[in-house]
């Protein structure tokens, strides 16, 4: 198993943190993971996104041009990064701020509601964990058990009073997901 | 088996820094390795191991302290990048000449000049080919993955100890920047004073009584015993090349076509090594993990083997290409490939030329 994912959007809505969760979660079953983030000016305040890997084997390139998942989190991410899904693939995306829907014909599409149902937990720091529990939805490449330990890896201990509610709001994600196209 | 952390290669590169032994860094931050010295600042191995975290006012006194601090016989490291490298080039050519072992790490980025601050691999020349001026070298090693940036900093300075000369690991910003998982050594502990003066007879940590005073400098005025020294210390490269060559080969046994590539353009490589294959065309990938010396008599034993022709796959206009060229000697092709400025060329790309400039007419 090797699962290829970018996940794209603006920088603070967790999208490095998010990949640095599953690369962890993905290290708690043993697997080889790499995370590739995009650095520089572009995090101040513009875009921000992270290739990650999860695979049985060696991983050869962090750096990839296509991608079985694309995790999208605004329009500029949807403009750059809907073609670079591979055809077969899985297309995530949060319809918050997008004007122009995904259009391709060969991949499979899929929408969560995570900025609003961050905002309905009363916690828009969720978003990102809302949006990661839609994905293990539709790829449960790995068991909640390991995101758990993942999260409690990559936050710092004093943070750990937070992880019950990164687990409801992954759950919440899990129930959220919609199917837009399937193929 | 010790723990797995999931690390950003330059904080690997810290920890392992610690780990070594170290005895002093010295160092001026800048993108994209500036998380070296944040790693260690916040660690603060001074009050666990000793070891001393000095930011110094420039890349000029960074290097300057590396000079003074190896030539005492202590463990002494900096990082930098791209532009700070340079600023270290007429240090670098006086330690070389005073045989003081160091270890000096560039994260490489784009340029020339202030260029930008993404992953490059421009910076070849300079590594393998001086930089700083005289007959000297460094020993470059050129870590493909968060791992390596941990196990290449004991080796880096067991090889610098070893000859008494700089060691460099030529990095970029993509390794340096990306994450993965990384199992670190055991921590090695710091030698004591006795330990070094008993260890290192050249090192300059005061007159042993009755014994000679010792003196390390890359100055002597009398043109004779300069020509001797050069002649010692091309001996000694010669030395390293014919033992300290380090590569790893990928599905050469059976390859037709052979990528060669270091740091994340091996990553990349591979990656295209394996879309080749999907095709049926017999690609294999040599990972030089020594720069210099360079692994000339594997290139030379895979033309005798068979290989059609080599594509040299770098984030520079050609560089390393230069050195395969070297080792092929005209007997078969040899094409260069990279992107520049900071671009990372894709996996994809790679293949493609590979298919059009070696495979192609």
């Amino acid at each position: 198993m090797t699962e290829e994912i970018i996940i794209a959007g603006f920088g603070g809505q967790g999208v490095l943190s998010m990949g640095k969760i599953l690369a962890y979660s993905g290290i708690m079953q043993d697997q080889e993971v790499s995370w590739m983030p995009s650095y520089g000016p572009e995090m101040r305040g513009g875009t921000a996104n992270v290739t990650v890997i999860l695979s049985d084997e060696r991983i050869s390139s962090p750096i990839l041009r296509a991608y079985d998942t694309a995790i999208i989190l605004n329009q500029q991410s949807m403009d750059k990064f809907e073609e670079t899904v591979k055809s077969g693939g899985t297309l995530l995306y949060d319809p918050n701020g997008i004007t122009r829907f995904p259009s391709r014909k060969d991949i499979n599409i899929y929408k969560v509601e995570g900025a609003k149902k961050a905002a309905e937990m009363g916690n828009t720091k969720t978003f990102n964990m809302i949006v990661l529990g839609a994905y293990l939805k539709i790829k449960p490449i790995v068991k909640l058990e390991n995101v758990v330990k993942g999260l409690k890896k990559s936050l710092p201990e004093r943070h750990h009073k937070l992880i019950p509610l990164n687990e409801d709001a992954i759950n919440l994600g899990m129930k959220s997901v919609e199917t837009v196209q399937k193929i | 088996m010790g723990e797995l952390k999931l690390m950003k290669g330059n904080e690997a590169l810290a920890e392992a820094i610690i780990r070594a032994g170290t005895d002093g860094y010295f160092g001026y931050p800048i993108t994209p390795q500036s998380e070296v010295m944040e790693y260690l600042t916040a660690a603060k191995p001074w009050e666990t191991t000793g070891m001393v975290v000095l930011q110094a006012e420039s890349e000029v006194a960074s290097i300057n302290m590396l000079y003074g601090g190896g030539g005492t016989g202590k463990k002494v490291v900096t990082s930098s990048s791209s532009p700070g490298i340079s600023l270290m080039q007429e240090g670098l050519s006086y330690i070389a000449g005073a045989e003081i072992p160091i270890l000096i790490v560039n994260v490489v980025r784009g340029g020339p000049g202030l260029g930008d601050i993404q992953p490059a691999q421009s910076d070849y020349f300079q590594a393998t080919k001086g930089g700083g001026h005289g007959d000297y070298r460094l020993i470059v090693l050129a870590p493909s993955s968060v791992q390596e940036m941990s196990d290449f900093v004991p080796m880096a300075y067991d090889l610098a100890f070893k000859y008494r000369m700089p060691a460099m690991i030529l990095s970029d910003g993509a390794i340096g920047q990306m994450m993965e998982k990384v199992e670190f050594f055991e921590p090695i502990p710091r030698l004591t004073d006795e330990e070094v003066k008993a260890r290192y007879p050249w090192a300059t940590n005061g007159k042993p009584k009755g014994g000679e005073r010792r003196i390390l400098t890359s100055l002597d005025l009398d043109p004779s015993k300069m020509e001797q020294h050069n002649y010692d210390l091309q001996a000694k490269y010669r030395k390293i090349e014919e033992n300290e060559v380090r590569f790893e080969q990928i599905q050469c046994d059976d390859a037709e076509y052979v990528i060669v590539a270091y740091g994340s353009s091996a990553r990349i490589s591979l990656k295209s090594v394996k879309l080749l294959r999907e095709k049926g065309i017999k690609a294999g990938l040599l990972r030089p993990i020594t720069l210099w010396p360079f692994p000339t008599k594997k290139i030379d034993a895979l033309v005798k083997q068979g290989v059609k022709g080599f594509l040299s796959v770098e984030m520079s206009a050609g560089q390393m290409v230069e050195d395969v060229r070297l080792a092929v000697n005209g007997r078969v092709k040899v094409e260069h490939y990279g992107r520049l400025g900071g671009i990372i060329h894709s996996p994809e790309e790679v293949a493609e030329a590979l298919e059009q400039k070696i495979i192609g007419e």
